[in-house]
């Protein structure tokens, strides 16, 4: 498996300005809208049977892969238009990329219910649970895509984008030789990060239990917690082995030839020291079949491609300006000023609404959403906090001992590669007969989750310090604890820093499916938040499933601005070796 | 190419451009008038920050004039200017494109069919000399060997004039030199379409070598000093006695003369007249400039210095500025003469030497402001950001940093001002240039 190290898109500015107010207050609406068709949703449902025949597993993660490819389809389309408007149309970044940066703070399962239930309301049942799943992948896989695509598209170097308008390239031809293929490297590396990102929440919502509504997909999630619920234990063997070989398949057949084909899109002029490489791309090169396949077939469609977007520049060219810069007529100010309008009244309605609904909500239910936000909050920091004990010492052994490395190295990446919620169902089995099982699992949950994001930034902090600095320190004889403080900690800081902010948003998330279980035919719930969030669902308590979601996302969007993202902003600027 | 039937190609008419507005507006060059006729080789040439870069993207229609207009053959340049081509400083070649790919991309852009690309991809290889390496990619190629890639794509859309920014300066000196030959021979020979060629360069011997107009340019804002035209026969010797008198000339031209000591500190930002751009040098290169004229006759013809130092033209301007804002030195007609003040400076130990250095930057203006307002609050500490937002007034955002970061350096080399870099603010600094005699 590729190394990840992510860092997580933080763009400068004001820590919180009027327009992160506004768009706090869409999605908030957003939100509201949604509860409000879940109101119609109908009040049992009951989703097809799971059989736990090892014959149907390869249908069930054909089914899985499915549902990741098409939402991976449309992260991808929605990343490309998002990131082209933001960076190309004047005045729109000021508007789409804190919308975004909201958005990707938003713990993703926390709306899950939500819009589990508005699209039953809606849509036939089947369709809505599909439509729920690709959804909630869907708002894991594109937000990282988006700022990856928008930030190559700001940092197309000047001279590069002036030749494009030098000779003329059209549009088409400009994204396909210039932009797509400059954007190609960070798209690839953070399809990696969201294909992860999307197994983890597809293993948690292809089963969702709210009461007496069971949504169901037939699928490797659901086939794994119902082989956990019913205590099977060699169907959950055989569902976990073929989790993790559709996940080491993609790794060696699809996402290392590609990462290894796309080194040619390193703009930096040098020749890389350790290209990726990768053996099956090898031998497609190798075989006759593929260069057949490609003067054959990619060849031909390209080119037909190409005839077909490409609108050439005159050959005979004229002086006037291809475009002209006209001012933009009366009616369409007009109309946009009054699309402008419709919508902060929308706004205005939806919130005034809102408020409503939450004004029905008595004192006590804030407390206990206050008290429920303190559990949860608690749970986090525990997590986060045995994550960072065991992952900073394993994790520099593994950056500066290069046999330690040979040996962990493998080992790490196969048990990474497991999304954290399809282990869940084992973890219960063998937790939730222990007094206090559903807390220690909600915390084993989270941790599993999120300490890889911090394993694979510590190491990768590690084994950047610089050799002159590692040779300093011995030579200025700095033992244990002073190397630690002096050299070690300091040069790990940016990386910890990053890793945290990855994991911290990660355990919120996982709490909505931690805290609130139902195994075996029974339902269990601890006190947190995100306990809160799937009880008032199942129980039909719309004002405190609103209130909770909002204080859930409201929680996170304000600990990432005030907190990690000063702390974010320091690593950045005294911490950073490579500057 | 005789004189008479020489048109005019580009004519630059009153043309002014800014950046930023209102408060902000910073103007990068001033009402240009310049003409470029067919068959002639033009040389843009000035030290960094005059807007010769920018003039050059004004011809080619990369960015529109804020004032003025730029004509092309009579008719006004209003979006890019599909009669010209550039080569550009950092070869602007596309990594994941293959030469041949690189050069058939122009093309590609002006729908000629695959088979037309191919063929002349291929000719215009063989005619930059690079056959051979049609599949090679930009990365596995030496700087040189990229640029003659660069030029066969220029080549490629049969552009009527040439635009060359800084084209060998990212090269080494031998590759520059090859590629000036085989630029000349092409040009001359009359092999190529084009009809004139413009280049912009930092390098004096450069531009004599190769142009038959030199044009130099000068800064704050960025306007024409003078105008050289360039009749030695071609191929040109850079030994010769009327080359080096030349390279006298244009560098006398370039750096100017000194102005009495109120308009060469200029005034204080905010204050009414031009503030003046502290130059981009430092004090170890000031000593060391100094120290090398001091050790000769104390008078030294300035087209020497960069040679003799191993420096770039421009680092040695910025210096030669520093000197003169300082009054450690004075310009003359391509002459720099060492003042008393600079021979004793030259001359002093390192901590005389700081005391010198605080006494006559005190004097600067940029320098009185940045104290007199740590003065005027208590602590005498104030955020970096507070002077970044003045200064931001008067220059762009990161010209305002690199002064700012300049002024810094200046005053903590002479003990006036502290920077905290933890908390980014400055400070007085309590010693006020009185250096401590050292303890024994």
């Amino acid at each position: 498996m590729p190394q990840r190290t992510f860092r997580p898109p933080l763009p400068g500015g004001l820590l919180f300005s009027r327009n992160d107010a506004i768009i706090l207050l869409l999605v908030g609406t957003l939100i509201y809208f949604g509860v409000r068709l879940a109101f119609n949703a109908p009040a049992v449902i009951q989703g097809p049977d799971i059989i736990l025949e090892p014959a149907v597993l390869p249908y069930y993660a054909l089914l899985s892969l499915g549902r990741m490819l098409a939402a991976y389809a449309l992260s991808i389309t929605f990343s490309i238009l998002y990131g082209y408007t933001a960076a190309r149309r004047p005045g729109a970044s000021r508007w789409l990329m804190p919308i975004l940066d909201v958005l990707q703070s938003v713990p993703i399962l926390s709306f899950l219910p939500v819009v589990l239930l508005s699209l039953t309301a809606i849509l036939p049942q089947r369709l809505a649970v599909e439509l729920a799943a690709i959804i909630l992948i869907f708002t894991s896989q594109a937000w990282n895509l988006t700022f990856s695509f928008y930030q190559s598209m700001i940092t197309l170097p000047r001279e590069l984008r002036e030749a494009a308008a030098i000779f003329r390239l059209s549009a088409w031809l400009r994204f396909r030789a210039l932009e797509l293929p400059f954007a190609a490297l960070g798209l690839i590396w953070n399809s990696v990060m969201s294909w992860a990102g999307g197994w983890f929440f597809l293993m948690a919502a292809e089963i969702f239990t709210l009461g007496s509504r069971d949504f169901r997909l037939p699928g490797l999630g659901a086939y794994l917690q119902t082989a956990a619920s019913q205590g099977n234990t060699p169907a959950l063997l055989y569902g976990i082995g073929t989790l993790v070989l559709i996940i080491v398949l993609l790794d060696q057949l699809v996402w290392r030839p590609l990462l290894a084909w796309a080194e040619r899109f390193n703009v930096s002029q040098v020749e890389n020291d350790q290209p990726a490489t990768s053996w099956f791309l090898n031998v497609l090169r190798r075989s006759h079949l593929m260069d057949g396949f490609s003067q054959w077939l990619v060849a031909p469609v390209s080119r037909a491609i190409n005839t077909a977007f490409n609108r050439p520049a005159q050959i005979i060219p004229s002086l006037e300006p291809a475009e002209n810069i006209m001012p933009r007529p009366l009616a369409r100010r007009f109309l946009r000023g009054l699309g402008f309008g419709l919508l902060l009244l929308g706004l205005g309605l939806g919130a005034y609404e809102a408020a409503q609904l939450l004004l029905t909500l008595p004192l006590q239910s804030w407390l206990t959403i206050a008290a429920g936000a303190l559990a949860t909050f608690l749970r986090v920091a525990l997590a986060v906090v045995i994550a960072l004990l065991w992952t900073i010492p394993v994790g520099v052994l593994i950056g500066t001992n290069a046999r330690a490395a040979r040996v962990l190295q493998p080992v790490v990446q196969i048990f990474a590669a497991i999304p954290a919620t399809a282990l869940f169902p084992v973890l219960l089995l063998g937790l939730l007969s222990l007094p206090g099982g559903g807390n220690i699992a909600a915390v084993l949950l989270m941790l599993l989750g999120t300490q890889w994001y911090l394993l694979f930034n510590v190491i990768a902090g590690a084994s950047a310090i610089p050799q002159d600095l590692k040779y300093t320190s011995a030579l200025l004889g700095l033992k244990r604890w002073r190397r630690w403080r002096i050299l070690i900690l300091p040069a790990l800081f940016p990386y910890i820093i990053t890793g945290l902010i990855t994991a911290s948003g990660g355990a919120w998330n996982a709490s909505i499916v931690a805290e609130y279980t139902h195994f075996a035919g029974k339902t269990q719930q601890v006190t947190g938040l995100g306990a809160l969030i799937t009880d008032s669902t199942a129980s039909g308590n719309y004002a405190l499933l609103l209130a909770s979601t909002l204080t859930m996302i409201l929680i996170v969007v304000l600990v990432n601005r005030l907190f990690w993202r000063r702390l974010y902003r320091l690593a950045e600027y005294r911490y950073r070796m490579d500057q | 190419m005789s004189a008479n039937n020489r048109e005019i190609l580009v004519r630059l008419d009153h043309v002014t451009r800014a950046y930023g507005q209102g408060e902000r507006r910073f103007i990068a060059v001033k009402d240009i008038n310049l003409e470029i006729y067919t068959g002639e080789f033009v040389a843009l040439l000035g030290p960094s920050g005059c807007g010769k870069s920018t003039l050059l993207r004004m011809i080619t229609g990369l960015i529109a004039p804020t004032e003025g207009t730029v004509y092309y053959r009579g008719r006004p340049v209003t979006g890019v200017n599909p009669y010209a081509t550039m080569v550009f400083q950092s070869f602007a070649l596309y990594p994941w494109l293959t030469v041949r790919d690189n050069v058939a991309l122009a093309l590609e852009a002006r729908g000629e069919p695959p088979v037309v690309r191919r063929e002349r991809a291929e000719k215009l290889i063989d005619l930059v000399g690079m056959d051979g390496f049609e599949s090679a990619y930009p990365r596995e190629l030496s700087g040189g060997m990229r640029q003659k890639v660069g030029f066969a794509r220029a080549l490629a859309v049969e552009p009527e004039l040439l635009c060359l920014d800084e084209p060998f300066s990212a090269l080494d000196v031998l590759s520059a030199e090859a590629l000036r030959g085989e630029l000349l021979e092409l040009w001359t020979g009359g092999q190529l379409p084009i009809r004139a060629v413009l280049m912009v360069s930092h390098n004096i011997e450069e531009a004599i070598s190769m142009a038959d107009r030199i044009v130099v340019m000068g800064t704050q804002p960025g306007h024409i000093v003078a105008e050289f035209s360039i009749d030695l026969p071609h191929p040109r010797q850079r030994k010769d006695l009327a080359f080096e008198a030349l390279v006298d000339r244009i560098y006398g031209a370039i750096a100017g003369h000194t102005e009495p000591e109120a308009k060469e500190v200029g005034t204080a930002p905010g204050a009414p007249g031009p503030t003046r751009i502290l130059p981009a040098s430092s004090v170890p290169a000031l000593a060391g400039m100094l120290e090398h004229i001091n050790q000769g006759k104390g008078r030294h013809d300035l087209y020497k210095l960069d040679d003799e130092l191993g420096i770039e033209m421009d680092a040695l301007l910025q210096t030669v500025e520093m000197a003169e804002m300082l009054g450690f030195a004075q310009v003359e007609s391509g002459d720099i003469q060492i003042t008393p003040l600079g021979q004793t400076f030259a001359e002093a130990s390192i901590l005389t030497r700081k005391e010198i250095f605080a006494s006559r930057v005190r004097r600067l203006p940029m320098i009185q402001w940045l104290m007199n307002m740590l003065k005027a609050v208590p602590e005498h500490t104030l955020p970096w950001k507070v002077f970044h937002a003045a200064l931001s007034l008067e220059f762009p955002p990161d010209l305002a940093e690199r002064q700012l970061d300049i002024a810094i350096g200046w005053g903590r080399y002479a003990e006036l001002i502290d920077y905290d870099d933890r908390g980014e603010t400055l400070s007085l600094d309590p010693s006020q240039g009185r250096v401590a005699e050292p303890v024994r």
